[in-house]
């Protein structure tokens, strides 16, 4: 560290100041400004009127509720598996990485072409079983849920290898002294492994379901609010208010309504993650 | 237990995790094979779905390089525009971020948590929430449909991450290379171009990696601030090829794997630095 330099405040300002215009601009300002915007009352009162809105509210608590947990959930158990030192588990956990180094919109794209209720390979195969086909996209319930099992497609890798990561840091004296005292695997996890990973485990829901809460592209592009707007989140009303609609007040609002709940998400990772 | 019961255990836990494997590879790869497969499908079969394709064309590749129809009229011009975004994003990242780790991990100045909680700040908050606000403020300064803005938007977001990677990396250097400068009678400048900079280069380089992967992934920014067919980036123009009824999906597939390439081969070579600051900053956190 540098305790030589005469005036670290100045110098560490100087070396920051970059970061601190651009945060200052770019994030700060807007908030400050999408507030103001958001003040209004009128805006909340239309908002609370219109039952896209509503629809949209319990939208946004299943898809983040759900997907968020069963995805977390799913890289808990496949952060195991992944573990196993054996040498072709190194090529599968590099073939699972695919969804997510492939950016989200093919993806998408992919999903949505399969899911087509009259071309689509899901539905082609149904009809060939003898199942009648359904409406994938067409309809509430199982459009939300495409849009819950892409989710989980595309990030399942990414917290997995957190995950991985999480218990390799366990120091491995720990399962040592678990099997000295004959331990199975399911008693090394329950009181070895989730013990020591449950912070972590804690740490990424929250982070998760903040980065969840705010998702644009994929509720858009597989649904696109359809059918009759009621598949929309947060964020795809948002749009939709303010570019299609011209109410900006009510695309601000929209946001405005998450926020409370975010903000003390994010006061309790500031607490808890180092930078 | 005897010799022969581990054997047995250690073949059903492989044979157990054989069939689990095989489950999450179809899981994993159908959607990429499916994306890749209709690339490869003749316009005149797109409507008889199957698991594979008997007369597999490159008509869709050939098309969109050729730019020989109307959805990819300006295919190249959208793939420069993404390209353009991704490296000034790129770039500027790394100045910015470079700095700041160097104010973050070796200078303790006063306010140095305050930065640091206004970055992680940044990194959590959802960026769609800003939005709407960024974008009126754009239209305000008259930057609309200019790849700034979106540069601008890119940077801000793609930072405070870039940040994190660095100054933890930073922060496993050893003292003595200040001291040394110092002795010397160098500059706090001088020490962080020759000194600091030079040590700090692979993982620099790794988060420009991560900074032009975030603009080239970027949708909803890129939406909102870009408008017209030859100025918009390629995620965009795939977007609106779902606006229209009949959109050649063969095409919009081809397109789809070459925009998919770069990524996934940057995510190969660096996937170690795409994780790593979360990883050391949530694990430190518990």
């Amino acid at each position: 560290m540098i305790r030589l330099l005469h005036n670290r405040t100045f110098h560490g300002f100087m070396f920051s100041a970059p970061l601190l215009a651009l945060f200052g601009a770019f994030v700060i300002y807007p908030m400050a400004f999408g507030v103001y915007y958001a003040l209004d009352r009128d805006s909340y009162r239309a908002l609370f009127e219109d039952p896209i809105f509503l629809q949209t509210v319990w939208n946004t608590v299943w898809y983040v509720g759900l997907a968020v947990n069963l995805k977390l959930f799913l890289a808990l158990l496949l952060s195991g598996i992944l573990d196993y030192p054996y040498r072709w588990i190194r090529v599968l956990s590099a073939l699972f990485l695919i969804p997510w180094a492939v950016p989200a919109l093919p993806g998408i794209l992919s999903f949505r072409w399969m899911l087509n209720s009259q071309w689509g390979i899901f539905n082609h195969l149904l009809t060939k079983f003898g199942l009648p086909s359904v409406p994938w996209l067409a309809q509430h319930d199982t459009a939300l849920g495409a849009i819950i099992t892409f989710h989980i497609w595309k990030y399942l890798p990414f917290w997995t290898i957190i995950f991985l990561a999480g218990r390799r840091a366990i120091p491995s004296e720990l399962y040592e002294a678990a099997a000295i005292d004959g331990a199975q695997p399911l008693q090394n996890f329950r009181y070895v492994t989730f013990p020591l990973l449950r912070n972590l485990y804690l740490i990424c829901t929250l982070l998760s379901m903040v980065f969840t809460l705010g998702d644009f592209t994929v509720p858009w592009l597989l649904a696109g609010g359809a059918p009759g707007d009621s598949t929309h989140v947060l964020a795809t009303l948002a749009y939709r208010y303010t570019f299609h609609m011209g109410r900006l007040e009510w695309g601000m609002a929209t946001f405005a309504v998450a926020l409370p709940v975010t903000l003390f998400f994010i006061f309790l990772l500031l607490r808890w993650v180092k930078i | 237990m005897s010799a022969s019961g581990h054997q047995r255990k250690r073949f059903l836990v492989q044979a157990g995790l054989s069939i689990l494997a095989v489950l999450i590879l179809a899981w994993t790869l159908f959607p990429v094979y499916y994306m890749v497969l209709l690339s490869l499908t003749p316009t005149n079969d797109l409507f008889r779905p199957g698991l594979y394709i008997d007369n597999p064309t490159l008509k869709s590749y050939i098309y969109t390089m050729g730019q020989d129809n109307p959805f990819v009229r300006y295919f190249w011009q959208q793939l420069g525009t993404s390209l353009i975004v991704a490296i000034w994003t790129m770039a500027t990242v790394m100045v910015i971020a470079s700095l700041g780790s160097f104010a973050m991990a070796r200078i303790h100045f006063r306010f140095r948590r305050f930065v640091s909680g206004l970055t992680l700040f940044t990194y959590i908050i959802p960026a769609s929430f800003l939005s709407i606000p960024f974008f009126k403020m754009m239209a305000d300064y008259d930057l609309l449909d200019t790849k700034l803005a979106l540069v601008l938007a890119m940077v801000t977001f793609a930072s405070p991450y870039a940040l994190w990677v660095l100054s933890d990396y930073a922060r496993t250097l050893p003292p003595e290379i200040e001291e040394a400068g110092a002795i010397d009678g160098a500059g706090a400048i001088t020490i962080f171009l020759y000194l600091y900079l030079p040590l700090i280069l692979p993982p620099l380089i790794a988060i420009g990696t991560y900074a032009f992967l975030y603009a080239w992934n970027e949708y909803l920014y890129a939406l909102l601030l870009l408008t017209g067919e030859h100025n918009i980036p390629i995620p965009v123009a795939m977007g609106n090829f779902l606006t229209t009824d009949n959109a050649p999906w063969n095409l919009l597939m081809a397109v789809s794997t070459v925009y998919a390439i770069p990524p996934v081969i940057l995510y190969y070579c660096f996937k170690r630095y795409l994780v790593s600051g979360l990883v050391s900053g949530a694990v430190a956190g518990t």
